[in-house]
This record gives structure tokens, C-alpha cells and sequence, in this order.
């Protein structure tokens, strides 16, 4: 089975620890996987603002570099959500034949982490160690697009020395939303706000959730607030073993 | 007598007003959530009497099925549903839009001499203004419903669906009562408590004489159906039946996208509506009847087939779905965004999620308070798991997105965002371009990391205030981390995946 | 100038130019079926969740019972074509005025259906359920149901039903949410609802 690791722009820019801590896991786990360098981005940021026009040259640029692979892994929910959701609408509008064609190659093909792992490899032990408290907040698009269900949470309780508390109010957005966290800032702010309050509650030391995008704006807005709590991407925490610790 | 929303601000300022608004808030959030409690009590208790049938997810196919099924054949449907209607003794009326109904509707009651007419609820009379067409013609509008008259006595703006004085508390209340009732007829009852009880009974008390004396009452429809000339009006307090029963002439506008095909397909609608709406397994009253009955009720019966859009919508074939909505409203009660801004914000009587798709879909975009409105979400898709009639609302909000944007391509002088979108797609749309343009975030990480401070994932520096649009909205609450010194490109590349 | 009718019609045949209508009925899932009996209990429990008055008795005692839902002294009025006889009731004829049933305390009607699922009564307003009105105005509406009129569900309901009749679906007494979402019973119509469930 050949694999690939779609990182996202976010991780390939911002978070490359997260990206990995993808390869670290899957490596462990057996799989051989490859990172496709031609490789840019799913083309949500366009589509869900409304540029769909913008968006086209990205899809082509994603199912060129995805071309052939037999799964597509990528450590956030929305970025598979595009994928596989949006990528087909995309498609349709360039009224590009071979576009369409090719986005039915990859969409179906293309996984969310924690469904990878329990899906597709069949495992929910994989070997992680992680002494610490946690919250997870499920994405949104990981909920609700994807319905990624509670994989997450079969793999965080498999984690040696891990203690999981409940967030309350967990289903409930925490307001990143895209360009919605700069467009309508002050109501991502109190949606935001309002989600730090939950995951302060709850005395977790690291709140995870697997998309740093949303984690980005929770852990920016409890970074301000001094609340001590950090959040860390779930494949960082599944990578995370005895003899390779990551410090909390 | 209540507003309208004419000349109401883009979404993000009226967020702001609202978010500011601390009673509003907690007011907003108590209801919401006594709502989605019951709502979701019920759903689970569908789901355990129909195991073998696919529980309420089959129910919501169902309904979706219904609705649709009747918008794909509108107009065998609306041509059925007039001949049955005409049958039954009624009288039908078309009207384009909201000038052409509410006149139909002013005449009405001009031919009776009514200096008055009683209303049911409806969602409709308040989207063509007909309240105000009528006082301008000098007859007044009762209001009946218990949330419409705190809207209409507190000269108040509708803020939801349901509920529209949902952002009121019982005190509140209480204080309109005790100020406006007596302006407008029989005053509260003296020692007015703010027990909801209480403000009932002295709402029971005003009303009941206008009830007993109105010669024309105007209502919606929930449902009307095409086999057999019915309408369907869902209430709870009584007023509905009290409007539909004892004047002697009715009026009811419907839109043409309330037509369902046949009197059996009614089913999943009244097993849906009431679940989703007020959490109820059935709401306490639900009339029908299918124009004059000799003996029983108005003896004179007009209904007014209203399109105002509709036909926009339906053109739409994206759009076309938020036709099925029933107006149940729990979209509205599970969306994070609506529980903090509340109604007024959508400037609409169509607020929360559906608001967001319904209003530039009945209008049209290119209006800058319509066009904000799209944008009003997260697209966190709350929404669209609530709705009984499975509404796949984000994607709505994306494909009218997509219209606002389309709209300003021939623009002389394009917004910043469209420039920046244009550049991104350049970017993008070549791996060697992003890599270029990493590392030249790289190098701003160094800067940010050197005075920034704190963790965020991978436990690194990150800024606090930073100026500049869209870094500085961002910035304004939230701390944003240092770019890394290194891409992931960069590091597979010069690691080899990390295997040097 | 065209009228509104045929621009609507002409603007809903352009929008759907190129869609194919469906013209089979939908037809909705059904509950899991119960035994009768438990149909019965289940409209019982259902009604009394709405803080309706319940309660069940034989045909034989059905006429005391009545008469013992009526409070003393109140003023009565019935349907003609009510299946019991009411003592001292007043019989509509179609001639009382609102303000006339306004002053009245009680009405007594029989109904059409009863739906368990849902705890819901159904008149259609023929003889022994009387004009609309009748069941509206007064305080205190007693409501005689017959075991073997409860079905399972609404769509049970819906067969049974004459759609050409005026239909008034009853699920407890009057009742809103409109303040806090908290449901509280007594708005416009009965504020009290006492079913009597015969057999």
C-alpha cells in the first residue's frame, strides 16, 4: 500500500512538529510513508470564503501531487473534510472533465489520522505513553463533516499513563471557523472565549483536538488569558512513547 | 406597534452591539439550552420506538422527501392545490410580492369595514410587512401570539423564529405588560407578578376581547395541501384556533413552498415539526381545515399564494433546498453564533442559520447587509444535524458565498480580500511558490519569537497585539504563535523525512 | 399585463426547466408495532404528560364519571349527538354567540381519534364533538375517548381522518414556551383538559 502524508499549509507553515509526529506514528506502526513535495493545499481557505474560481488551480495542484497513492493521510479533519466534501464541487464548476475524474481518485481516498489508524491499519493501541491530564475537543468538521465518531478517543484511551476528562459542552464550536475568525472576530472571540472557560474547568493540562487550526484559536485565546493550559495536535501525543517523551 | 429592519448594519457591527449586551447573552444561552435539551430528549426517544425503521434519521428523509417531491412539481401542485381550495369554498388570491398580498389583504378587510383584524403567528405577514401596510390603510393588527404581543407591545423587533421575544426575560416582560396593555385595551391586572404563569393569564385576559369582538382575522399556513385544499395551522395557545374559528372572514397568505402534495404525506411533517421546534412530541393544537365549512368557523375564507422570491430560490438549484424549511427553528437554537449575537443581528424576521441562506436567496445578493450574512457562521454544521428536514445549510452558506464573491469580479477596484485570495491561489497553485513564501515566514518567526512570549502547540513563542488588518483582528484576543524557523518541506527535504 | 397567477406559475415552470418530478407518495418509517393494550396505556401516560387530567373507566361507569368531572355548580354545555347525557347541560344549536360560550364553564364532547404516540385527541367536529367553537371557548374541556378509537401514531391518525372536515388536534391543555422557554399551561384555549378514557 503506498501512503501518503497530506501535512496541510497550515502544518507544512506553521506546525511542522505535527506533521512529524505523523511520519514518527506511522513509521512505528509499519506503514512507509511518503510525503508527496509537490504538495500546497486542499484549497478550503478559497472555497469556504467564496473564491471558488481561486480554488481551482489548487485542487489540480492537490490531485496532481496525490496522483496514484492508495491513502491520503492528513492530521486534520477539515482538511480531509475538503477533500472529500468540496473538491468534487470544485471540480464541477471548472467544467474540466479530467478535473472531475481525477478528483473522484482521491477524495475517497483521502483519510483523516485517527480514521487511518482505526480504519484502515486496524489499531487503536499504538503503543503511545503520555502522563498527563487531557481534554479533547472534537472538530467541528471532524464531527459533523467527516463524522470521525469516537476514533480519537479509542486511540486516547489506549495511551499508557494518559487520564482523560470530559470538556463540557464539547460538541459546541469553538468559533475559528476559517476566515470567520477574522471576519466576524468579535463573535469567534466570545465563541472562543467561551470554550477556553470549558477546558479550564475541566483542570486538564493539555487540551487536544486534531485540527491546529481550531487549536490555534483555543490556545490563543487561553494563551492570553495566562490560563497555563497548552494544546497539543493528537498526532503528537499518539507519537509520543516511553523512550521518545514529549514534555507537556 | 413593532419595526421593521430596513437600514440595518452588515452582520459583523450588529454582532458587536449584541455580543456587548450581557442580559441578551444570558438570556440567549438559558433558552437555548432549555430547548436543545428537549429537543434532543425527544430525538433519542424516536430513535429507541423504531429501531427496525431507522429511527429519526429515516424520519428526517422522509420529511425531506416530502417537501421536496412537492417543490419539484410546483406547479401541478399549486394549480391542484388552487382548483381544491376553490372547491372547498375558498377564494384564491396570487401575489408577486409583498405590495401585491398586503393590498389583497388591506381590501379584505376594507369590504367588511374592520378597523381591526386579529393574527395568528406567522412568519410570513411579518416578512411582507403586512402589519404596517394595514396601519397605513388606519386598521390595527392584533398580534396574539403571547411572544408577539411582548414584541409588538414593547415596539420590539422579532429576534427568532419560534420565539421572537426570546431575548426577553420574565421581568422584562412583566414591565411591558404593565406599561403598554392599557394603551391598547384592557390593562394588566394590578400586583403583576413576572411568573410566566401569571403573564399568560393576563395576556388570556387582553386578548379575549378581541378575540370575541374581531370580524377578520389574518393567519399563515404550516402546511397547505394540494390533494384537498387543507391548511395546516401548529400552535399551542389557543390563539391560532381563536383567530381560525370565531371572526366571521379569514385571510390566509402562504407561501407557494408550503405545499406538500398529499393528505397521507403530512405524516412525517407533524411527527418532525413539533420535536424540532418547541421539544415537544406534539404541540398542544393543530387545526386544519379546507375552505368554508357552513356552520363551523369564517364563512368567508381567502387565501393569498405568495411568491416574494420564492421562485429566486427555487431557480437555484444549490439554494433550492432551504425551500423545505418548516420553520421549526432549531438550527437557530443549536447555532453557537445566533446563541451569542441573537436575532437582531441578521436584520431579518429570518434570523440564525437559516436566516443566513434564506434572505439572500428570497432577495438576491449585492445588498452589503445581505451579502454579510453568508459569512455569519463557522460552518461548524450544527445546523444542518438539527434540521428536520435536512437542510445542508453550510453548504448553502459556501455556494452563496460564492455568489457574493462573483458578484464583485467586474469590480473596478477589487477589495483587499479578493487581491489577497488571488495571491494565495498563486501561491498555491505551485509547491515551489509556497516554499518561497515559507521561508520568508520563517525569517518573520525569528523576529516574532525573539520578543514573543508563552506557548501554544509545540510550546513555542508566540505574539501578542500585532497591528495590520486581519492579524490585528486576530491578535485582538488571541495570542498567535511564531511562525517556525522551518517548513515542513524544508525539514523532509533537508532530513529526508527525517531519516538523515 | 400578465396576472400575478400566471408570472408565478411562468417564473416556478423557468426555475424547474430542467428538473424531473417525482410522482410516488413518500411514505414515512412506522413505529415498532405494540400489543393494543399497550397502545391504550401508552395514550394514557402520553396525555397525562401534559398535565391533562386522565382517567379510565367502563362503559357502565362512564355517564358518573362525567358527571363527576363537571365541578359544582358550573354551567355545562354539549354537542348535539353526545354519546352520554349530561344532566342540566345546555345543547348547542348552533345559535349561542362567543360571548354566550364565553360564559359558559364546561363543554363535554366525545373525539375521532386518539394517538398514543404522541398523546394526541383528534375531533372533526361532527355530531357528538359539535362546531369548533364549542370546544374553545369554555375553560374546561371533558373529552370522552374510546379505547378502540387509539392507534398506534399520527400516520395511523391520518387514514382514519376525513381531510374535508375541520380538524382540531388536541395534545394537552392550552399551553406556551414563549417566556424562557418554559412551558406553562393556561393561555386562550381550555386551561384544563380531562379525558375520560371509556373501555
Amino acid at each position: 500500500m503506498r501512503v501518503a502524508l497530506m501535512v496541510t499549509c497550515v502544518n507544512d507553515a506553521m506546525f511542522p512538529e505535527t506533521g512529524k509526529a505523523v511520519v514518527t506514528l506511522l513509521r512505528r506502526l509499519g506503514v512507509d510513508v511518503e510525503f508527496p513535495t509537490a504538495q500546497t493545499c486542499c484549497a478550503q481557505p478559497m472555497v469556504n470564503t467564496g473564491y471558488l474560481d481561486e480554488a481551482v488551480p489548487v485542487v489540480r495542484t492537490f490531485v496532481d501531487a496525490f496522483a496514484g497513492y492508495d491513502a491520503i493521510v492528513t492530521p486534520s479533519g477539515s482538511c480531509a473534510g475538503s477533500a472529500r466534501h468540496q473538491h468534487g464541487i470544485v471540480a464541477r464548476r471548472s467544467g474540466d472533465a479530467a478535473l472531475e475524474r481525477a478528483v473522484a481518485e482521491t477524495s475517497p481516498r483521502t483519510y483523516e489520522l485517527t480514521e487511518f489508524l482505526v480504519d484502515v491499519l486496524g489499531v487503536t493501541d499504538v503503543g503511545a505513553y503520555f502522563p498527563h491530564r487531557v481534554t479533547y475537543h472534537p472538530t467541528c468538521h471532524s464531527l459533523r463533516m467527516l463524522g470521525v465518531g469516537d476514533r480519537p478517543r479509542q486511540l486516547l484511551e489506549q495511551v499508557r499513563g494518559l487520564r482523560l476528562t470530559e470538556l463540557p459542552a464539547a460538541e459546541e464550536c469553538c468559533g475559528f471557523g476559517g476566515t470567520f475568525a477574522v471576519k466576524n472576530a468579535d463573535t469567534s472571540i466570545a465563541m472562543g472565549a467561551d470554550k477556553a472557560r470549558h477546558v479550564r474547568d475541566t483542570g486538564a493540562e493539555v487540551l487536544v483536538a486534531g485540527d491546529n487550526s481550531c487549536l490555534m484559536h483555543i490556545g490563543g485565546v487561553l494563551s492570553r488569558q495566562r490560563s497555563g493550559v497548552r494544546v497539543m495536535h493528537l498526532a503528537e501525543i499518539l507519537a509520543a512513547t516511553e523512550d521518545a517523551a514529549v514534555t507537556a | 406597534m413593532s419595526g421593521t429592519f430596513v437600514g440595518m448594519p452588515a452582520f459583523p457591527e450588529a454582532a458587536r452591539a449584541a455580543l456587548g449586551d450581557t442580559q441578551l447573552r444570558h438570556n440567549l444561552a438559558h433558552a437555548t439550552g432549555v430547548i436543545r435539551a428537549k429537543r434532543s430528549r425527544l430525538v433519542t426517544e424516536v430513535e429507541e420506538s423504531m429501531p427496525e425503521s431507522g429511527g429519526w434519521e429515516a424520519l428526517r428523509l422522509a420529511g425531506a422527501g416530502v417537501k421536496d417531491r412537492a417543490l419539484r412539481d410546483l406547479e401541478t401542485q399549486l394549480v391542484l392545490l388552487e382548483e381544491r381550495l376553490t372547491a372547498a369554498g375558498a377564494t384564491v388570491h396570487w401575489a408577486r410580492d409583498a405590495a401585491e398580498a398586503n393590498a389583497i389583504v388591506v381590501a379584505v378587510a376594507q369590504r367588511h369595514q374592520a378597523t381591526e383584524v386579529v393574527k395568528v403567528k406567522s412568519m410570513v405577514t411579518q416578512e411582507i410587512g403586512l402589519n404596517e401596510a394595514l396601519e397605513a390603510e388606519g386598521i390595527d393588527a392584533w398580534e396574539t401570539d403571547l411572544a408577539e404581543i411582548i414584541v409588538q407591545l414593547g415596539d420590539d423587533l422579532p429576534s427568532h423564529i419560534l420565539v421572537p421575544a426570546i431575548h426577553r426575560n420574565r421581568a422584562e416582560i412583566r414591565e411591558i405588560f404593565l406599561r403598554e396593555m392599557g394603551k391598547v385595551g384592557k390593562p394588566a391586572p394590578e400586583g403583576l407578578t413576572d411568573e410566566p404563569a401569571v403573564l399568560a393569564g393576563a395576556a388570556r385576559e387582553h386578548l379575549r376581547e378581541k378575540f370575541l369582538r374581531a370580524k377578520v382575522a389574518v393567519s399563515g399556513a404550516n402546511f397547505a395541501i394540494a390533494e384537498t385544499g387543507t391548511l395546516v395551522v401548529v400552535e399551542s395557545e389557543g390563539n391560532g384556533r381563536m383567530c381560525l374559528t370565531l371572526p366571521e372572514v379569514l385571510v390566509s397568505v402562504v407561501g407557494i413552498e408550503k405545499v406538500v402534495p398529499t393528505w397521507a404525506e403530512l405524516d412525517p411533517l407533524l411527527r418532525l415539526l413539533p420535536r424540532s421546534s418547541t421539544g415537544e412530541r406534539m404541540n398542544p393544537y393543530t387545526s386544519t381545515w379546507s375552505g368554508v365549512t357552513p356552520g363551523d368557523g369564517p364563512q368567508e375564507v381567502h387565501v393569498v399564494l405568495l411568491d416574494n422570491g420564492r421562485t429566486r430560490a427555487l431557480a437555484d438549484d444549490v439554494g433550492r433546498q432551504a425551500l423545505r424549511c418548516i420553520r421549526c427553528s432549531a438550527c437557530l437554537n443549536v447555532c453557537p453564533v445566533y446563541e451569542r449575537t441573537g436575532g437582531h443581528a441578521y436584520g431579518s424576521v429570518y434570523p440564525g442559520p437559516i436566516g443566513a441562506i434564506l434572505n439572500p436567496l428570497l432577495k438576491g445578493t449585492g445588498d452589503p447587509q445581505t451579502d454579510s450574512l453568508p459569512y455569519a457562521s463557522s460552518l461548524c454544521g450544527a445546523c444542518f444535524e438539527a434540521c428536520p428536514v435536512r437542510i445542508d445549510i453550510p453548504e448553502v452558506l459556501v455556494h452563496l458565498r460564492s455568489k457574493v464573491v462573483d458578484g464583485h469580479r467586474d469590480d473596478t477596484v477589487p477589495k483587499a480580500e479578493a487581491v489577497a485570495f488571488k495571491g494565495a491561489a498563486y501561491a498555491l497553485g505551485d509547491s515551489r511558490r509556497l516554499a518561497w513564501a515559507e521561508r520568508a515566514s520563517g525569517l518573520a518567526g525569528r523576529v516574532m519569537t525573539r520578543f514573543g512570549r508563552t506557548s501554544l502547540p509545540g510550546g513555542r513563542a508566540a505574539a501578542g497585539r500585532v497591528p495590520g488588518p486581519g492579524v490585528g483582528k486576530w491578535t485582538s484576543a488571541r495570542d498567535l504563535p511564531a511562525p517556525p524557523a522551518e517548513s515542513f518541506r524544508a525539514w523532509w527535504k533537508r532530513t529526508d523525512g527525517g531519516r538523515r | 399585463m400578465s396576472s400575478a397567477r400566471e408570472d408565478i406559475l411562468g417564473r416556478v415552470r423557468a426555475a424547474l426547466a430542467d428538473v424531473e418530478p417525482d410522482r410516488e407518495p413518500v411514505v414515512a418509517p412506522r413505529l415498532a408495532v405494540r400489543p393494543a393494550e399497550e397502545v391504550v396505556d401508552l395514550f394514557a401516560e402520553r396525555v397525562e404528560d401534559y398535565r391533562a387530567i386522565v382517567e379510565r373507566c367502563t362503559p357502565e361507569q362512564l355517564a358518573g364519571r362525567v358527571a363527576a368531572a363537571v365541578p359544582p355548580g358550573a354551567s355545562v354545555v354539549v354537542p348535539a349527538g353526545l354519546s352520554v347525557d349530561v344532566a342540566g347541560a345546555a345543547v348547542d344549536d348552533g345559535t349561542l354567540t362567543s360571548a354566550d360560550l364565553d360564559a359558559l364553564d364546561v363543554v363535554v364532547t366525545d373525539a375521532r381519534v386518539g394517538v398514543a404516540e404522541t398523546g394526541t385527541i383528534v375531533l372533526d367536529h361532527t355530531a357528538g364533538m359539535g362546531r369548533r367553537a364549542l370546544t374553545l371557548v369554555p375553560d374546561r374541556h371533558v373529552c370522552i375517548v374510546r379505547t378502540e378509537q387509539v392507534v398506534a401514531d399520527v400516520p395511523d391518525a391520518l387514514v382514519l381522518l376525513d381531510p374535508a372536515r375541520p380538524l382540531t388536534w388536541i395534545s394537552g391543555p392550552s399551553a406556551t414556551s414563549d417566556i424562557e422557554l418554559d412551558r406553562v399551561e393556561g393561555v386562550h384555549g381550555p386551561r384544563t383538559l380531562h379525558v375520560i378514557l371509556v373501555g
